[in-house]
């Protein structure tokens, strides 16, 4: 694997885990019974996809996949902006999932064309899955597209898109500290 | 709007109903009908059907009582074994 490869593995793993932790939030408290059990699932799903690929990642770089996920600082996370932030209005999470499953969908086409087969067959399989989020998440747009609150929502969050990775909001450290507080309590090595 | 589905299993099975689901259209529908019903490789289709579109029939009225017409405690197999017997009986009387 070429370190382009493991730097994506992990930008993509960074953003499936903090968006997965994000959309679980929902999970009891969603508008609809229907969608509470739908998108637990999704949310469920990316957390998945986060430990298929921490698991590639952590052989190349010879650590495991629990302390790529919970034991790096908040400044070290690759993950997007986008997916940092805590939304409490469905409206907004709707567009942030509709954004990013757009978003996902590129990334993840070329990471099925890697000339590694490891990487190139997770992606695949990956997609396989995402292919229903994102009918999940085109049935939601197709509802909300002439709603002016959803259309704010994706002009004020578009542009999270390309904001980088790099600098992370204040949000996200909050989100890390309840992360990573269980494993944080223990002392290292402490086995479950 | 709320939604009957109705799965099959394997093939050639018939459809038998799963549950109901309340969506507010045919497209949520199908999307939360395959994540509750099919997702895990549980069904290998699913119906999804409005529940106003399905006709419910219930009062089967006998007014003039005519329950010769009803075919219910009349067993088939015991008759067929006594004709059987019989037939058995004959076949043997006429070879003899």
């Amino acid at each position: 694997m070429n370190e382009q490869d493991t730097r994506s593995l992990l930008e993509i793993a960074d953003d499936e885990l903090i968006l997965g932790w994000r959309d679980s939030e929902w999970t009891g408290i969603a508008p609809l019974l229907e969608e509470d059990v739908a998108f637990s699932s999704i949310a469920q799903n990316e957390i998945g996809h986060a430990r298929a690929l921490y698991e590639l990642v952590a052989r190349e770089q010879g650590t495991t996949a629990d302390e790529l996920a919970f034991d790096r600082a908040p400044d070290e996370y690759r993950c997007s902006t986008l997916v940092e932030r805590r939304f409490l209005d469905w409206e907004k999470t709707i567009a942030r999932h509709y954004l990013y499953e757009e978003a996902d969908a590129k990334r993840l086409e070329e990471l099925k064309q890697s000339g590694d087969a490891e990487v190139a067959g997770l992606a695949a399989k990956i997609d396989r899955e995402e292919a229903y989020h994102r009918i999940h998440a085109q049935m939601w747009f197709d509802r909300l597209k002439d709603e002016p609150r959803f259309t704010a929502a994706l002009d004020e969050l578009r542009p999270l898109l390309d904001a980088g990775r790099e600098e992370h909001s204040a949000e996200l450290a909050e989100l890390w500290e309840e992360m990573t507080m269980v494993r944080r309590s223990q002392p290292a090595g402490t086995r479950w | 709007m709320i939604y009957e589905v109705f799965r099959q299993e394997r093939k050639g099975q018939p459809f038998q109903h799963a549950g109901s689901l309340e969506a507010a259209n045919h497209d949520f529908a199908e999307t939360y009908a395959k994540e509750f019903y099919g997702r895990r490789g549980e069904s290998e289709a699913l119906w999804i059907v409005p529940r106003e579109a399905i006709m419910e029939a219930e009062d089967f009225v006998d007014e003039l009582n005519r329950n010769y017409h009803r075919v219910d405690g009349y067993s088939l197999k015991e008759k067929l074994k006594e004709a059987r017997e019989r037939a058995g009986h004959a076949l043997v009387a006429r070879d003899r």
